[in-house]
């Protein structure tokens, strides 16, 4: 029984508390009453059996106990008996409606935690401990924090919650794909921040992509968005390339050096299938794009058979959308693998040029790269030096220190 | 995990406080008590007399000394503890906050560190704190 209850923890806690929180009206209330169903039924179901629907039985065992739960409390605070009162007409008549539906209460607690007016790491941490069910110390052990420090962060989202009374629900279609793209971006952050050569302990980053790509799923299978399975698409296309992009002592491994045998090739199969489908069902976003130029670069046997002119054409297509510098720096890596490196030499000049990008070590590496093909050695060690002074991560350093000491030779 | 909280309130308003105040702040700390066990959230946990009644024990060279006290001067003294069995840090901040003297002082909550044979780790974080945890 223990075995079974532990099983059902890990997938319908997430469920219930979600219903419950819309049931309740309170983060912390659903969570006292989601902790008390699942001790009822370790109590209960030993001697009565495992209900037919365990999900349901586990919503009205924690409704009923928070009602107790308040009526206890309501003897030392009045105000509590009104709410008492109330919730219990709720549950009562609720007795003869249709079983809530769950679905769309696991939305209303993701649009919820992800909502634009919570900031950015009290959103990624309250969609880890709420919706995927991490506890605080290991979101905090993620993301190199405190767990004292990320405790608050979640304490004061919940006041805040609360307080401004962000609501418990999924936005109107009007509303959606803004407050979608806020969803969207939070999982993302959350897959990059796996993904990201930053120091960290790698087990639990690979446990954050892994949840990152969770939420993907779930996201997809609760609605129809293209973007939606644009972005599981993205990060299963990239977390497939996890075994080769580093070696044995964490180092970064260049593209077209990687062993793509060590790629996983079943989860590639799976992100292509998903990002097809979704550039066949409507107009492509941002990460359907981004998904599809990951796609091309996964089926490619190398880097000499990779279809560079399909990839400079999808980021033409995700330029037009999302005209920014990195995007752009991106596509002249393309067109100079499509073109030559003298082609993509000009565009990073100018692109540099404008400014945006000074600072940005990624684009004096491409350039340097760029210069070494072109024989051009002496502007290769500089544009390396400017991209070494410019970055801060480790792994980073040591690739470009690596390229550095290759040209000497 | 098990975190330990830390109960500490103003002796000075406790005593202040009349006899129907005393009795009903107790009756609260009671079916708090009640409620934390009956969740299973609560392992033990005890109320304390003053810090009146505190001896301090040091063993110096073999020799073992008692004094009273301490009796430092700070607002608010330890008046109890609850050892606590919570999924994570902020349900332990949740229970805390049911605790009725968190609205008149205040709960600190420490996990619990479990000893073992070898590799304990080192007390606080990168560094080596040797000072004593200073309340």
């Amino acid at each position: 029984m223990n075995e079974l209850l532990e099983r059902l923890y890990q997938t319908e806690s997430r469920p219930v508390l979600a219903t419950l929180i819309r049931l309740l009206g309170d983060f912390d209330l659903a969570e006292e009453a989601l902790h008390e169903a699942f001790a009822a039924a370790l109590k209960q179901w030993p001697q009565s059996g495992v209900p037919d629907n365990p999900r349901a039985w586990l919503v009205s065992a924690g409704r009923f106990k928070a009602i107790d739960q308040i009526r206890r409390r309501a003897k030392f605070d009045a105000h509590l008996n009104e709410l008492a009162t109330q919730l219990t007409i709720e549950a009562e008549q609720a007795g003869d409606e249709e079983p809530p539906d769950i679905e769309d209460d696991q939305l209303r607690l993701i649009f919820t935690c992800c909502h634009p007016s919570l900031g950015t790491e009290a959103q990624l941490a309250l969609t880890l401990r709420e919706v995927c069910g991490l506890t605080t110390e290991e979101i905090a052990r993620a993301f190199l924090t405190k767990p004292s420090t990320l405790a608050q962060r979640i304490v004061r989202a919940k006041n805040k919650i609360r307080d401004a009374g962000i609501p418990y629900e999924v936005p109107e279609a009007r509303e959606l794909p803004e407050r979608l793209h806020a969803v969207l971006q939070v999982v993302y952050l959350l897959f990059n921040e796996s993904y990201s050569a930053s120091s960290g302990d790698t087990l639990i980053r690979t446990d954050l992509s892994r949840e990152a790509i969770r939420l993907g799923r779930l996201l997809c299978q609760l609605l129809t968005a293209n973007e939606a399975r644009g972005l599981l698409a993205l990060m299963m296309l990239h977390d497939a390339r996890r075994a080769a992009r580093t070696d044995d002592a964490g180092d970064l491994i260049r593209l077209e050096d990687q062993d793509r045998s060590l790629w996983h090739h079943e989860q590639i199969r799976e992100g292509v299938a998903l990002v097809q489908d979704a550039l066949a069902s409507g107009p492509a976003g941002p990460y359907c794009l981004q998904a599809a130029i990951a796609a091309v670069h996964a089926e490619a046997p190398s880097v000499a058979e990779t279809d560079w002119g399909e990839i400079v054409g999808l980021y033409d297509l995700l330029f037009e959308r999302m005209p920014n510098a990195v995007v752009a720096l991106n596509r002249a890596a393309a067109i100079a693998m499509r073109d030559g490196p003298e082609a993509g030499l000009s565009q990073i000049e100018s692109l540099l040029a404008q400014g945006n990008l000074a600072n940005y070590h990624l684009a004096h590496a491409a350039r340097a790269d760029l210069y070494r093909r072109l024989g051009r050695v002496e502007d290769a060690r500089q544009a390396y030096r400017t991209a070494l002074a410019l970055t801060e991560q480790g792994p980073e350093q040591r690739f470009l220190e690596r390229q550095l000491e290759a040209l000497t030779e | 995990m098990k975190y330990l909280a830390l109960v500490y309130q103003s002796e000075k308003a406790m005593n202040a406080m009349g006899q129907q105040a005393w009795d009903a702040l107790n009756q609260e700390c009671m079916a708090c008590g009640a409620d934390l066990t009956g969740s299973g959230h609560m392992l033990m946990g005890q109320a304390l007399q003053s810090v009146e009644t505190a001896t301090t024990v040091r063993v110096r060279d073999g020799k073992v000394t008692t004094t009273d006290g301490p009796f430092a001067e700070t607002k608010e003294q330890l008046a109890g503890f609850y050892l606590l069995d919570a999924r994570d840090l902020n349900e332990a901040i949740q229970l805390a906050s049911k605790i009725p003297p968190a609205r008149l002082g205040c709960v600190e909550i420490r996990p619990v560190r479990e000893l073992v044979e070898e590799g304990n780790a080192l007390y606080g974080s990168e560094e080596e704190d040797t000072s004593q945890p200073a309340k």
